[in-house]
């Protein structure tokens, strides 16, 4: 990995959320999922997923499945920072008739895997294709990226164990543990304790790392395990990159005013 | 075939669904079941050991099921999940929604014991909402068979079928036989199992049964009835609808559904867009969950018994 390299990956992606953010206007986007997942999409997109854009829906092809779809300002700013989508194309978020809007809809030409949003339902999808790249002994990884108040969901759970049952060491499970949900605190809405064990339990290699240090993130999704899923439990800041909005729930879903847009640039 | 017929109606709908899985496994290797650990129940038991690495049990967590068999369908598998009706349908409806309907990743569901066959277990086990709540779901259509025979014709097709599709199982062992003879299936187009010219009868699924029986009592009565096997109720066969209010003065329509939502509610809606409409009587379960009993009790609560199709026709005719 050229950290330099994924460093500005990183920003540019932040740069892009904001962007697009700011030109929804009143429509509002979601903010702070998005940047706290930035840095694990900027290692995945600038070091670790096997894409090539030309062939964008190779078959061999590493998956990406953003469960948590409300961070999909996140997924859209690096497909554009990959130029598998054009600045252009993130103007048109949320409008009528666009691709990209406030929760991925599938359309594998633009390496959107699966429509996601309504929450607790990525995970499973993954692991149906990591089960067919095993039964077609295919080398491509999947990529599951969940939220943490996501895992409130039961059907997490039913997938968690499904991925342990059947030892899916091709299946990536990434938690952006940001410690919010939509209106407040995990702890006080529904406390998640202890992820890390609970996908342990759960029969998962587990890992909890910074997720905001990329170089954690790359070494974490390099290192090798045989015959069970990884979880790995990012932990995050809601609103990672803008001080402003870091841990202020506020930013969950709202709108970037022309002035706010102006001051968050001067300091990111 | 004709052997098999008998067979099959006396195994009844799941274990012939079971026999009929081997068959298509041999012809088509890309196919997957997937099952909510009901491989005996589902009459799955030889496949699951004869083809190990075509089945697939995710355990009790249907919601995970949908998704892992769309999983498997957009990499390129023919999916075949099952489970009871109800699990199969309302316990993971959003997914069928999202997964299915939104993103027209293809499946075939296969809802075992639907309608009022395990009454004996109470309404948890029953199943009268399955259709009217995945009738509202764009891009999935939904199959009714008669019997085993007319499942196993469905089967051969529901695979290379454009949309997803629930195919509703009904009764138990020792179904009875609607069609003995072979006959063109497709699914869409409905199938006229006796002509009359005074009342049409249409139903779906083993209650056909009844409706055949009520019309042979009724004929001595000299009311000739039409019985339509509707097997599929969407896309459902408007022509039939259509020829039917022009050329008759009343239809019911009988099903072991709610009649909110299920055949009857798509027969209304076909007939309120038409000029030339007639009476429908809509026989089934009068949105209401009754005390739980035998199958046939059941049938007899819900106007679904020989007797009570002649007395509604008798007394609507």
């Amino acid at each position: 990995m050229n950290l330099k390299k994924t460093k500005l990956f990183a920003e540019n992606i932040r740069k892009n959320i904001l962007f697009t953010a700011h030109k929804a206007g009143s429509k509002s986007a979601h903010i702070g999922g998005a940047l706290s997942v930035a840095d694990i999409f900027a290692v995945l997109y600038s070091d670790i997923l096997r894409i090539n854009k030309k062939k964008i829906q190779d078959e061999n092809r590493d998956r990406l499945i953003l469960s948590k779809g409300h961070a999909c300002l996140a997924l859209y700013s690096a497909l554009a920072q990959k130029k598998i989508i054009s600045k252009k194309d993130l103007e048109t978020f949320e409008s009528d008739d666009s691709n990209l809007l406030g929760h991925p809809i599938m359309n594998k030409s633009i390496g959107i895997e699966f429509s996601t949003g309504s929450l607790g339902m990525g995970l499973s999808l993954g692991i149906g294709v990591a089960i067919a790249a095993k039964k077609k002994k295919k080398k491509f990884k999947v990529f599951v990226i969940l939220g943490d108040g996501e895992c409130n969901e039961g059907s997490v759970w039913e997938s968690v164990l499904c991925a342990g049952h059947f030892k899916l060491d091709n299946l990536f499970i990434i938690v952006d543990r940001n410690n919010f949900q939509q209106t407040g605190e995990n702890k006080s809405i529904m406390d998640l304790k202890n992820l890390k064990s609970k996908f342990k339990s759960f029969g998962c290699e587990t890992f909890e790392i910074n997720g905001h240090n990329l170089k954690e993130i790359y070494k974490t999704l390099n290192l090798k395990t045989k015959n069970k899923p990884r979880a790995i439990v990012a932990n995050t800041i809601k609103g990672k990159g803008v001080q402003m909005f870091e841990k202020d729930n506020n930013w969950h879903h709202s709108i970037i005013t022309n002035t706010t847009y102006k001051n968050i640039l001067k300091n990111l | 075939m004709e052997k098999n017929i008998k067979l099959w109606s006396s195994l009844g709908m799941r274990a012939t669904f079971g026999l009929i899985a081997l068959d298509l496994v041999k012809k088509n290797p890309n196919l997957i079941i997937t099952t909510s650990d009901v491989s005996t129940s589902a009459g799955l038991d030889r496949f699951k050991n004869q083809f190990p690495e075509n089945y697939i049990d995710v355990g009790i967590a249907e919601q995970n099921l949908i998704g892992v068999s769309a999983g498997l369908s957009s990499e390129g598998y023919d999916v075949i999940s099952t489970t009871f009706s109800p699990f199969q349908t309302l316990r993971c409806c959003e997914q069928i929604k999202v997964n299915l309907g939104y993103m027209k990743n293809k499946i075939c569901m296969v809802g075992l014991a639907s309608g009022l066959v395990l009454g004996n277990l109470g309404f948890t086990h029953c199943s009268i909402e399955d259709i009217g709540t995945l009738r509202s779901i764009p891009n999935i259509s939904i199959v009714v068979p008669s019997d085993p025979f007319e499942l196993y014709k469905l089967l051969n097709k529901a695979i290379s079928y454009e949309d997803s599709i629930y195919i509703r199982l009904t009764s138990g062992a020792n179904s009875k036989i609607i069609n003995s003879k072979d006959y063109d299936f497709k699914i869409g187009k409905a199938v006229e199992i006796l002509k009359g010219e005074d009342v049409v009868i249409i139903g779906n699924g083993n209650i056909l049964h009844n409706c055949l029986e009520a019309a042979k009592q009724l004929k001595e009565k000299e009311i000739n009835c039409t019985v339509i096997n509707c097997h599929t109720i969407k896309p459902i066969d408007k022509d039939m609808v259509k020829d039917a209010a022009e050329n008759n003065r009343l239809i019911i329509t009988v099903e072991e559904h709610n009649i909110i939502g299920g055949l009857g509610s798509a027969v209304a809606e076909v007939l309120s867009e038409e000029k030339n409409s007639c009476k429908l009587i809509r026989l089934g379960a009068n949105d209401f969950y009754s005390s739980g009993g035998s199958y046939d009790y059941l049938k007899n609560i819900y106007g679904l018994s020989i007797e009570k199709i002649i007395k509604t026709v008798l007394s609507n005719f």
